[in-house]
């Protein structure tokens, strides 16, 4: 279950802290990338991704939602339709935060907040089989779970299979 | 108003003042320009972060 933000709110109030979210994430999908405090990124985070999911969704009353929040209707035209199909394939994490060091003036530590690129061909597939493993090495334990000791051979050749092809794995994402 | 009862030597006041010291910040080589730079933060000088440019220089 979601855990409600402890402390103060940014700005002077919650309703404060809503505006200013939502002209930060309007801005955000605006241009890509947008510069600020690393609070005010860190709080933006959740709610532009949250938005990005719903726009994947893509039906009216996912539209709806997001309108309560960017009431740009450029804006929502464009996550819609630009933004929404860009991220089809990524489980999430659309977004980037980079810290830059502190501000002059005030020493506030600021962070750059950026719209991740579309996954290309290769990451998709590394994505798709890592899902695969997950999925094998939990049928895997479930088999075990399930069975008696007669069957533990064939699961324990099934883990270090999956193991094996993580590895793999891990190596062409580095490369 | 609560006010002090006595007068702060100026020995009391410098051996305070004293421990009032600067930090050296603990910087690290950039991967790129290997300039120094605060860790985990991008490269004022290069503007990289992990070789991917994330500020105009």
């Amino acid at each position: 279950m979601p855990r409600p933000t402890k402390g103060a709110r940014l700005g002077g109030g919650p309703s404060h802290e809503r505006l200013l979210l939502a002209g930060l994430a309007r801005e955000l999908f605006q241009y890509g990338r947008i510069t600020t405090t690393e609070a005010k990124a860190r709080r933006l985070r959740p709610v532009a991704e949250k938005l990005i999911t719903k726009a994947k969704k893509g039906d009216l009353h996912n539209r709806r939602l997001v309108r309560q929040t960017i009431t740009d209707v450029s804006v929502l035209h464009t996550l819609f339709t630009e933004i929404a199909p860009r991220y089809e394939n990524r489980p999430g994490g659309y977004t980037r935060i980079t810290k830059i060091g502190p501000r002059r003036g005030d020493n506030a530590p600021m962070a750059v907040i950026e719209l991740v690129e579309a996954l290309t061909v290769a990451q998709n597939a590394v994505g798709e089989a890592e899902a695969a493993t997950k999925r094998a090495v939990k049928e895997a334990d479930e088999a075990k779970a399930a069975k008696a000791e007669g069957s533990e051979d064939a699961t324990s050749e099934q883990a270090t299979e999956a193991s094996a092809k993580e590895q793999a794995e891990g190596d062409a994402k580095d490369a | 108003m609560a006010v002090p009862k006595r007068k702060m030597s100026r020995s009391n006041t410098r051996h305070r003042r004293s421990q009032w010291k600067a930090a050296v910040p603990a910087l690290v080589a950039c991967d790129r320009c290997h300039e120094p730079k605060l860790a985990h933060i991008a490269c004022p000088s290069c503007g990289t972060y992990n070789r991917r440019q994330v500020l105009s220089v």
